[in-house]
């Protein structure tokens, strides 16, 4: 388990999405409305479509290949569809919104 | 707990001894411990569907009904690949082929049936099957592969879909027949010759009254000789000629055995402690070959072996349906008029349809349907009831009117037992049904499908699956499908009008004052109250990028691989070699896969990398191409007068104009243009959502075409001389379509929905059409190249790049 520093989270727009790579696993960051930063693996658990590029619907995001829907706090995807995605925890500096990722 | 459990042994691992036991399960869980025995090496799976398989509907995996899963979590000893070979009647023990011994306290004998292969001289050749098993479906396969000629022996219902499939697999196939009509056993002569004209137009061939004598050929089978000395060439031939009851095992044991395995209404042998269900089991002198009787007979073995009351299985009245794309047939009772009874008949060699109606003592005893089947359900449900039709039988016969319909029918559903069987092809009782619509929610026939498997096979249920969602849903029906997506009960007319009555001006303001049910909406209803804000309100709304698809979030096309495509601006499809140049020199800086030219006229530049997008568009120095939005795409032309020698009008100056007029346009959907240069029409302006065809000394302006799923020629809107009303009338109608249209709905289905007239009645008027110009001038003179922008803008462009590269700490 390694802890991570990987930006600010000025970085990611409201309703937004940033990605970075830790060996061969793509994870993207989500900055919801309410200001929390989640983060989940790149990689929808259907065609292996990429998350960051979809639409964040409060804490779910849809993802842009064939709207199936993710939870980005669970990782879990919405019914009649079925799997998961895997998440990763994220602390945020409330001193200077460094945003820090354990993998 | 488990000491006390009984022991119980299937012996045949198919749709109906599976099916008793799953519905077993349902009603003691715990009291049996139960062990499987299935000579087939598959899980259970459903064999009606095969000639979906054949045909190409369904592939093998979908057809199994329960995979291995299902059995260890329930417990089930499974061995597959295993035949049953004898049975101690006495000790109560049954023995395997591989060598496993096992007790038992009850014992159900479901060994289904063989099909009957003909003993023909040189059936052992190679190249002679049955239709049966997976495994023939596989030989049917592999066949298609290498030869060419087919014959199937037996026109009925098992022969036809089988030939129906080798036809799809690509083979030349002739249907054999002893009688003269075929599927004489469930149609009357005239339904049974408009069936094979059907299938004649599909490509079948028929040798009809002909008796097979012989096989020939030398290891592989060549061709089929006739009784009376005919031949027909055959690489492959299947025999379909009907099924025995399989009944080894229970002659070995000492059962009662007739044609079938004789039960009774118990489905209990003369045995005790051994039972026997579906195509093996004879019923009152009956055995049956069909599916629904399967799942009667099943629920009742069930009941009995769970200790629960049933009045016992008294017979099933059958119904046929041949599962043939294009061809619908239905048969059911008695189909043929009996002494005593009447008929009704509807034959229309027009259109194709025919139906027959048989009548005893004023009750529906039989009925035929070809052509149109939409009724069969609604038929054989009367018949099984046996319900007085006195003074409705034409109503029936030439369709029913919708009031006594729905009435009729919503008793009949009400009356009907929980236990009826409403899907004989994934064997779905209305109790099951109900459970889905009143405790799992489902409020149309697609969740009902998804959640049940209801009307997923033939479909044939569909017209009783939808009476029963009015009967349980009622309202809930109705009210899902008004709301433009199930985060409001609102439709597309009732949001705009308040929008615009409140003056609404963010997304997160409509739902809030509208009442969303769902906090910040979908993927369905935020774009659409993006664009109807932005449609509305052009000069004050702040375009909300969080709102838009990904495509138009980065001005690309997403592809299936992540990448994204890059099509430049073409105008009119002109382009120059200088341009061509810089567009080659980008591809090839940047390592493009893929160089290709789109359907309309623009290069595409596919496999590009998202990081590497704005680099591309800034040395491309060339306008977003907007082949990915909800926008005007492009404006196809024809060479026109300008080269073309039939050419009237200058085609590509005027494709040229329009592009650049309403170029960064946004629209309810996709928006293409296209001129023409003379009615040859070569740019194909009549399928696009604004078509402009040169005529002598003016212009034909059409709207409302599509190319795409469903293929709309235009309609014309009317003919103008000069080329600023062309630009005028374009500027109206799109104008006109973006007030008025969903979001989502392309020209072909607003003016369908609409009228073409209503569109013509709201631009007839010169100073409406003015208006209308005024207003997307005002909202084009508003837009920017959002290329340009994004390349200019870090604030935009870090979006298109990796975060910082992260650090450990």
């Amino acid at each position: 388990m390694n802890k991570m520093l990987v930006g600010k989270v000025t970085d990611i727009d409201l309703l937004g999405s940033r990605t970075f790579r830790v060996n061969d696993t793509d994870i993207a960051l989500f900055r919801l409305s309410d200001g929390e930063v989640l983060a989940v693996e790149n990689k929808c658990p259907h065609k292996g479509g990429a998350l960051s590029e979809g639409m964040v619907c409060g804490s779910k995001v849809h993802c842009p290949l064939h709207d199936w829907r993710i939870d980005l706090h669970s990782g879990a995807v919405q019914e009649p569809d079925t799997g998961c995605v895997p998440t990763f925890n994220v602390e945020i500096d409330p001193d200077n919104g460094s945003i820090y990722v354990t993998i | 707990m488990t000491a006390t459990r009984k022991k119980l042994v299937l012996v045949g691992n198919g749709m109906a001894g599976v099916w008793a036991i799953e519905h077993l399960l349902k009603l003691a869980p715990e009291a049996y411990e139960i062990t499987i025995f299935g000579s087939e090496p598959h899980p259970n799976y459903n064999r009606i569907m095969l000639s979906s398989v054949l045909a190409g509907g369904a592939n093998m995996d979908e057809i199994i009904i329960n995979d291995l899963e299902w059995y260890r979590s329930h417990n089930i000893t499974l061995y597959i690949g295993q035949t049953v070979t004898a049975i101690d009647t006495d000790k109560r023990v049954i023995y395997s082929d591989k060598g496993i011994e096992t007790e038992y306290d009850e014992l159900i004998l479901a060994t289904g049936s063989h099909p009957f292969m003909l003993p023909l001289p040189g059936a052992d050749k190679k190249g002679v099957i049955a239709f049966r098993d997976i495994k023939d479906c596989e030989i049917m396969q592999e066949t298609a592969k290498s030869y060419r000629k087919a014959v199937v022996i037996g026109g009925g219902l098992l022969g036809l879909e089988a030939a129906r499939g080798l036809l799809h697999l690509g083979m030349e196939v002739s249907v054999v027949h002893i009688n003269e009509y075929i599927m004489e056993r469930q149609l009357d002569q005239p339904a049974s010759i408009m069936l094979r004209k059907e299938l004649e137009d599909q490509g079948m061939k028929f040798l009809l009254n002909k008796q097979s004598e012989a096989i020939l050929g030398q290891k592989r089978v060549k061709s089929l000789l006739f009784a009376d000395g005919s031949t027909v060439e055959a690489d492959l031939i299947v025999m379909a000629v009907g099924i025995k009851p399989n009944i080894k095992l229970a002659q070995k044991s000492g059962i009662t055995i007739n044609r079938g395995i004789v039960v009774n209404d118990y489905m209990e042998t003369n045995i005790p402690g051994i039972s026997a269900v579906g195509e093996c089991a004879e019923h009152r002198g009956i055995a049956y070959g069909l599916v629904a009787p399967l799942y009667e007979q099943g629920a009742v073995l069930a009941k009995r072996l769970a200790g629960v009351v049933t009045e016992g299985y008294a017979g099933s009245v059958t119904s046929t349906k041949l599962k043939v794309s294009g061809v619908n047939v239905f048969s059911a009772g008695q189909f043929t008029e009996p002494e005593n009874s009447r008929a009704l008949r509807f034959q229309d060699e027009i259109d194709g349809v025919y139906k027959k109606l048989v009548i005893q003592n004023d009750k529906l005893i039989g009925a035929v349907l070809f052509g149109d089947t939409n009724d069969g359900a609604q038929l054989f449900s009367m018949i099984k009831k046996g319900e007085n039709i006195k003074g409705r039988e034409k109503e029936l016969l030439l369709g029913i009117s919708a009031d006594a319909f729905s009435a009729g029918q919503g008793n009949r559903l009400e009356e009907m037992a929980d236990d009826e069987i409403i899907c004989g092809c994934n064997g779905v009782s209305k109790g099951r049904i109900a459970e889905a619509i009143q405790s799992e929610g489902c409020t149309s026939v697609g969740q009902i499908k998804a959640c049940t498997k209801a009307s997923a096979s033939c479909g044939g249920c569909k017209p009783l699956v939808e009476g029963l969602l009015q009967l349980y849903a009622g309202d809930a029906v109705v009210t899902v499908k008004e709301g433009i997506c199930g985060c409001t009960p609102l439709g597309r007319d009732e949001i705009v009008s308040e929008i615009k009555r409140m003056e609404l001006k963010t997304v997160k303001e409509v739902m809030n004052v509208l009442e969303w049910n769902v906090e910040e909406g979908c993927s369905k209803c935020r774009p659409s109250l993006n664009y109807y804000l932005g449609m509305l309100w052009p000069e004050e709304y702040v375009d909300e990028k969080e709102s838009r698809f990904t495509n138009e979030r980065y001005h690309a096309n997403i592809q299936k691989d992540g990448t994204y495509s890059v099509v430049p601006r073409i105008y009119g499809g002109v382009t120059s070699p200088a341009a061509l140049k810089k567009i080659a020199e980008v591809a090839e800086k940047f390592d493009v896969p893929m160089v290709k030219f789109t359907g309309g006229q623009r290069i595409d530049l596919l496999g590009v990398k998202k990081e590497d997008l704005p680099k591309m568009w800034e040395e491309l120095d060339m306008p977003s191409g907007h082949a990915y939005g909800k926008t005007l795409r492009t404006v196809k032309t024809c060479v026109g007068s300008t080269f073309c020698r039939f050419g009237t009008q200058d085609a590509i100056g005027m494709g040229i104009r329009l592009e650049k007029e309403f170029e960064r346009l946004t629209a309810p959907a996709k928006v293409k243009l296209a001129v023409s240069g003379c009615p040859r029409n070569c740019a194909e302006a009549t399928i696009k959502d604004f078509g402009v065809v040169a005529i002598d000394g003016g212009w034909e302006l059409h709207i409302g075409g599509n190319g795409g799923v469903h293929v709309r020629a235009t309609d014309l809107l009317c003919v103008v001389k000069t080329d600023d009303e062309v630009v005028e009338w374009a500027s109206a109608f799109l104008q006109y379509y973006r007030e008025s249209a969903g979001w989502n709905e392309r020209t072909a289905a607003w003016v369908e929905r609409v009228g073409v007239d209503s569109v013509k009645k709201a631009l007839e008027n010169r100073e409406d059409r003015l208006a209308l110009q005024e207003r997307i001038q005002k909202t084009l003179s508003l837009t920017t190249d959002p290329w340009k922008q994004i390349v200019n803008e870090p604030e935009l462009r870090k979006n298109f790049e990796p975060i910082t590269q992260p650090e450990t700490v």
